[in-house]
C-alpha cells in the first residue's frame, strides 16, 4: 500500500510466566493507511490491548517488524524513540486510572509539551489552551483535578494529552468502554472530528462491535493472540468469512426486534495461551474443526483486501 | 503555567493548600494538632518555662502530693514533677521525631526501589526485612541498646532500625499499587524519563499513606522510648524521660499514685494527639474524597 | 407463556429513596411505580446513577440504612408489603421468593467454599431438607446451568467468568423463586459468553415460570430478553411500554436520545446524535421535568411543576408534558 502509515509484519509479543511463555500476540500482520481507522476487535484475552501497546513501543516486541512511514522502527535507539513517541500516541480505557490525581487538567495536557523540550514556556501555554478548547474542555475546568470531573470529561483530558504533540498515529484502547452510552456518543464524535481535522490515523481497539463498525474503515478480528480475519469494515459485517467472526457477530444482541437472529452458539472453553499447541486456537470451539486445523494457519487473501486465516474458509462459505 | 486572569478560570490550588484546608475542617485533627504544637512549644521553651530546675532536689518535700507549690507533686527525691515532665518532653519528642525521620527516609527509599524495580532486588531486600521483622520491634530495640549501651543517641538508633522494615513494606505496597495505574504508562508514552516518573508521578501519590504512618510512627517511637527507659535502657537518670519517670514511680504506686499518674497522662495525651492528627491527615490527603 | 400471565406478582407504587451522606442528600429514586406479572420479564434501562440498582435493592430489602432511606411508597409482592415486613421475615423471602444476581461474578462467590456447597447452602436455608438432599438438589442445579455435576467440589477460582456467573444463577434459582432480580448480569462477560448466559437465563425463566427484572444499560439485551421495558432517568420512569412499543415507537426525548447515541450494527450512521450535556446530578435535580436541561423539545412549561405520566397508547406510558393532549 502506498499511503500506508503503519505496518506490522509477523508481529509477536510473548510474556514469560512461571508456567511458560504466554503468546499474547502471535504472528499478526496488517497495514493501516494514512487517515483511516483500523478497528481491532476480539474478546478478553485476545491480545488486542497488548498489540496496541507493542505498536507504540510501550511494550517491546518479541519478534516480527513494525514499520512507520515506510521505515523499520522495530528496534530503535533512545533518541529515535523520543522522536517516534511524539508521532505515535495512545488514549487509555480507564478515565480514572489514566490521569495522575495530583495534576490539574492543564498540567496533564502541558506535560507532553514540556517533555518534548521543543517549546518555550509561552508556546506550551498557548498550545495547551488551544488543544483544551479543541476537545471541548471549558476554561473554568483548566485548574480542576480529575476527581472533580466526570468520566466523559476525564476522557477528553486523555484525548487532549494524546494529541498535544500533533501525532500522526493514535492507538485508542477501548476509549469509550467505561463511559455511559450518551457520553460515549459525545466522545466518539470528538474522535471522528479530530480525525477529519488533523488527518489522524487510528488503531481503535474495542470489544463493542457496533462501535467498531461505526468508527472503522478496516477491521482486524483477533482470537487468543491470532489474527483470524481482516478486511474493510462494511465487508466484515456483510460477509464475515471466518467461523469465529460469524459466531461473534451472531452473539451481539440486536436492537432490531423485527428480525430474529440466528445465533451460532459456541461450545467448549478457551484454550490456554500459555505454550499453546500449533494451529488455529479457535479449533477447540469451532463447529467446522478438522485435522488440518492443528497445523499452522496462514493469512490468505480470499477476495481483494479480505484476508482470512482458516484452512476451510472456501468450503465453509461456498 | 497557563494562568488566565479571566473570571472563568478557577484559580489553581496546590494539593498542599487543599490538604491543609481539609485538615482545618476536621475538628479532631485540629485538636490533636493544637495539643501537639503546645507540647512542642513547651519542649522548646522548657528551660525557661519550668518553675524549677529538673535536677533540684528537696529532701524535705519528697513524695509531695499535688499542691499550689508543686502542681503535679514531687517525686522520691523531692524534684518537681511538672518541671521534669516539661524538660522530659524534649527527650521524648526528640527521640520520637528523629527516629521516625531516619527510619522513614531509609525505609521509603528501599521500599520504593523494591516496588518499582521488582525482581531480584525486591526479593533480596524483602528477605532481609523478613529477618529483621522476625524479632518483635521492641525486642530488637532492646537488643541493639544492650549492645550499644544506654543513652539517648543509641535509643534513637535502635528505635530507628527496628522501624525500618515497616516503612519498607508500606512503601513497597504503595508503589506496587500505583504501578498498576495507567497514568504511568501514559507518562512513558509522552517521553517521561524513569526518574521523572518516579519523582513526579509515583512518589507524590505514594507518599500520602506513608505520611500518615509517619505521624503514627512518632507516637510509636515515644512509646518505645518510654518502654526502653522503663526497663533501664535508653535515657539514664537523672534525665527526666517520661518512661523513666513512670518506671521510678511504679514502686510507690499504692501510696503516691500521682508519681505515676502524671507521666502516664502526659504520655497518653501526646500519643492521642499524634493519632488524632494522623487520622485527620489520612482523610485530608486522599484526593478522591470530596471537599 | 404461563396461564397466570395476568396475575400481578410485584407491584411498586410511588417508591422514594434517598441517600444522605455528609450533609448532602442524593435523590436516588423519585416516585417509581410499575408492575411485574408472573413469568414476565421487565427490563429496567438507564445509565449510571439513574437509580436502577437502588430499586432492586429496595425490593430485596438490602439497602444500607444509613445512608439510604426509603422515604415513601409501597412494594407489594403477592399482596405483602415488603417495606413493612420485619427483617426476620424478609430473610425467609430472600433466596426463596426473590433472588438477585449481581453484576460482578468475580466477587459474588465465596472463594473459600466449593461451588456445590454454595448452592446447597441456599437450599438448606429455605427448604426443609437434610444435608444429602440439599447436595442432590445442588448437583441438579449445576446440571441445569450446563456445568457437569462432577464439578460440585471445585472452587470458584477454578472456573472462568462465564461459568462463575452460571453458578451465581444456579444459586439464585435453586429454590425456584418467583422473582429474579438480575443486575447487569452479563456486563462483565465477553459477548459470546454473554449470548450463552442470556440464552440460559431465558430458558430457565420459561421452565420455572420465574418473573424477572433485568437491569441493564444495553438496549440490545433488552430487545432480546424482555417483555416489558421501563426507561429510567434521574430516579423516575420516563417511559414504560412493551418491548415492541418501545422499540418501534420510542416517544420520550430521553429514550429517543438513547437510541440516537448507540451506533448500529446493521445501518450506516454518519454521525451519532448524542444527548447534549451530562446526566442529571441526583444531589441537585432540575426543577420540573428532570430531563428538561438536555431536551431539544423543552418548553417553558417543562421547567416547573409536576410532569404527568400519560398513557399515549394502550399500555404505553410516557412522563412528558408535551405528550398530554
Amino acid at each position: 500500500m502506498d499511503n500506508a502509515l503503519i505496518e506490522a509484519r509477523h508481529l509477536k509479543k510473548y510474556f514469560d510466566t512461571p508456567r511458560g511463555k504466554l503468546h499474547a500476540v502471535d504472528d499478526v500482520s496488517f497495514t493501516i493507511a494514512k487517515g483511516t481507522t483500523m478497528g481491532v476487535v476480539g474478546e478478553s484475552g485476545c491480545g488486542k490491548s497488548t498489540l496496541g501497546r507493542t505498536m507504540i513501543h510501550l511494550l517491546e516486541s518479541t519478534d516480527g517488524q513494525i514499520f512507520f512511514n515506510g521505515e523499520d522502527v522495530t528496534k530503535v535507539d533512545k533518541k529515535k524513540l523520543h522522536d517516534l513517541r511524539e508521532q505515535m500516541q495512545i488514549i487509555f480505557q480507564d478515565p480514572y486510572s489514566s490521569l495522575n490525581p495530583r495534576m490539574t487538567v492543564s498540567e496533564t495536557v502541558q506535560e507532553p509539551l514540556i517533555r518534548s523540550k521543543r517549546f518555550s514556556k509561552a508556546e506550551i501555554a498557548e498550545r495547551a489552551e488551544a488543544i483544551m478548547n479543541t476537545v471541548g474542555l471549558d476554561e473554568r475546568l483548566w485548574n480542576s483535578y480529575p476527581h472533580e470531573l466526570d468520566g466523559g470529561r476525564r476522557q477528553r483530558i486523555g484525548v487532549a494529552r494524546a494529541i498535544a504533540l500533533d501525532p500522526s498515529f493514535v492507538v485508542c484502547d477501548e476509549p469509550v468502554s467505561a463511559l455511559d452510552v450518551s457520553i460515549q456518543a459525545q466522545v466518539l464524535n470528538l474522535l471522528q472530528d479530530l480525525q477529519e481535522e488533523k488527518g489522524l490515523t487510528y488503531m481503535f481497539i474495542t470489544h463493542d462491535l457496533s462501535v467498531v463498525r461505526h468508527i472503522s474503515t478496516h477491521i482486524c478480528v483477533m482470537y487468543l493472540g491470532q489474527l483470524v480475519e481482516t478486511c474493510p469494515s462494511k465487508e466484515l459485517f456483510q460477509s464475515p468469512l471466518h467461523p469465529y467472526t460469524k459466531a461473534l457477530l451472531s452473539a451481539v444482541p440486536s436492537t432490531d426486534i423485527l428480525h430474529k437472529k440466528e445465533r451460532i452458539l459456541l461450545r467448549g472453553e478457551l484454550v490456554s495461551p500459555i505454550e499453546p499447541k500449533p494451529g488455529c486456537r479457535f479449533a477447540a470451539r469451532c463447529n467446522y474443526a478438522c485435522d488440518k486445523c492443528h497445523e499452522p494457519q496462514t493469512l490468505e487473501e480470499v477476495s481483494p483486501g479480505h484476508f482470512v486465516s482458516c484452512c476451510r474458509v472456501k468450503e465453509i462459505n461456498g | 503555567m497557563a494562568q488566565n486572569n479571566t473570571k472563568n478560570t478557577k484559580k489553581k490550588e496546590s494539593m498542599t493548600i487543599i490538604t491543609l484546608r481539609r485538615l482545618q475542617k476536621n475538628k479532631t485533627a485540629m485538636a490533636g494538632l493544637v495539643i501537639l504544637i503546645l507540647m512542642l512549644a513547651i519542649a522548646v521553651l522548657a528551660p525557661v518555662l519550668a518553675p524549677y530546675d529538673y535536677t533540684e532536689t528537696d529532701l524535705f518535700a519528697t513524695f509531695g502530693t499535688p499542691s499550689l507549690k508543686h502542681p503535679f507533686g514531687t517525686d522520691e527525691l523531692g524534684r518537681d514533677i511538672l518541671s521534669r515532665l516539661m524538660v522530659g518532653s524534649r527527650y521524648s519528642l526528640k527521640i520520637g521525631f528523629i527516629s521516625v525521620a531516619i527510619s522513614s527516609v531509609i525505609g521509603i527509599a528501599l521500599g520504593s526501589i523494591c516496588g518499582y524495580f521488582g525482581g531480584k532486588v525486591d526479593s533480596w531486600i524483602m528477605r532481609i526485612m523478613d529477618i529483621f521483622q522476625a524479632l518483635p520491634a521492641l525486642v530488637m530495640a532492646i537488643a541493639i541498646c544492650a549492645v550499644l549501651g544506654p543513652g539517648v543517641r543509641n535509643c534513637i538508633i535502635s528505635i530507628a532500625i527496628s522501624g525500618i522494615p515497616g516503612y519498607v513494606r508500606m512503601a513497597r505496597a504503595s508503589v506496587l499499587n500505583i504501578r498498576k495505574m495507567e497514568y504511568l504508562e501514559a507518562a512513558t508514552a509522552i517521553n517521561c524519563s524513569t526518574s521523572t516518573i518516579i519523582i513526579k508521578h509515583i512518589l507524590p501519590n505514594a507518599l500520602a499513606p506513608l505520611i500518615v504512618q509517619m505521624t503514627m510512627g512518632v507516637a510509636n517511637g515515644i512509646l518505645s522510648a518510654s518502654s526502653l527507659s522503663f526497663i533501664g535502657l535508653g535515657v539514664q537518670p537523672p534525665m527526666p524521660e517520661w518512661g523513666a519517670m513512670l518506671s521510678a514511680g511504679r514502686n510507690y504506686i499504692r501510696n503516691y499514685p500521682h508519681m505515676v499518674m502524671f507521666p502516664g497522662i502526659t504520655i497518653m495525651l501526646c500519643i492521642l494527639s499524634l493519632n488524632m492528627l494522623g487520622d485527620g491527615l489520612r482523610d485530608a490527603l486522599d484526593p478522591k474524597l470530596k471537599d | 407463556m404461563s396461564e397466570n400471565k395476568n396475575d400481578v406478582l410485584l407491584s411498586i407504587k410511588d417508591l422514594e429513596v434517598v441517600y444522605t451522606a455528609g450533609g448532602a442528600t442524593v435523590h436516588a429514586v423519585n416516585g417509581v411505580s410499575f408492575e411485574v406479572k408472573r413469568g414476565q420479564s421487565l427490563g429496567l434501562v438507564g445509565e449510571t446513577g439513574a437509580g436502577k440498582t437502588t430499586i432492586a435493592k429496595s425490593i430485596l430489602g438490602v439497602l444500607p440504612d444509613p445512608p439510604a432511606k426509603v422515604l415513601g411508597g409501597e412494594i407489594f409482592l403477592d399482596g405483602q408489603d415488603l417495606l413493612k415486613t420485619a427483617e426476620k421475615d424478609m430473610r425467609k423471602i430472600r433466596g426463596k421468593k426473590i433472588s438477585m444476581i449481581f453484576q460482578d461474578p468475580m466477587t459474588a462467590l465465596n472463594p473459600l467454599m466449593t461451588v456445590g456447597d454454595q448452592i446447597a447452602e441456599v437450599v438448606a436455608l429455605h427448604e426443609n431438607v437434610n444435608k444429602k438432599q440439599a447436595m442432590e438438589k445442588a448437583m441438579e442445579m449445576l446440571e441445569m446451568v450446563g456445568i457437569p455435576g462432577e464439578r460440585y467440589a471445585e472452587y470458584p477460582h477454578q472456573f472462568s467468568g462465564g461459568m462463575k456467573q452460571r453458578v451465581v444463577i444456579a444459586i439464585a434459582l435453586a429454590c425456584n423463586p418467583e422473582l429474579l432480580l438480575a443486575d447487569e448480569p452479563t456486563t462483565a462477560l465477553d459477548v459470546t459468553i454473554q449470548a450463552q448466559v442470556m440464552e440460559m437465563i431465558a430458558d430457565l425463566q420459561k421452565k420455572l415460570n420465574t418473573a424477572m427484572i433485568l437491569i441493564t444499560h444495553d438496549l440490545g439485551i433488552v430487545a432480546e430478553s424482555c417483555d416489558m421495558v421501563a426507561v429510567i432517568y434521574a430516579g423516575e420512569i420516563v417511559e414504560l411500554a412493551t418491548k415492541e412499543e418501545l422499540f418501534l415507537h420510542p416517544t420520550h426525548p430521553y429514550t429517543i436520545g438513547l437510541f440516537g447515541s448507540i451506533p448500529s450494527l446493521t445501518a450506516d450512521v454518519d454521525r451519532l446524535t448524542p444527548i447534549p450535556g451530562l446526566p442529571a446530578n441526583p444531589e441537585a435535580l432540575p426543577e420540573g421535568c428532570h430531563f428538561h436541561p438536555r431536551c431539544s423539545k423543552c418548553t417553558e412549561a417543562c421547567k416547573s411543576g409536576e410532569v404527568p405520566f400519560v398513557e399515549i397508547r394502550p399500555g404505553h406510558f410516557v412522563r412528558c408534558g408535551l405528550c398530554s393532549k
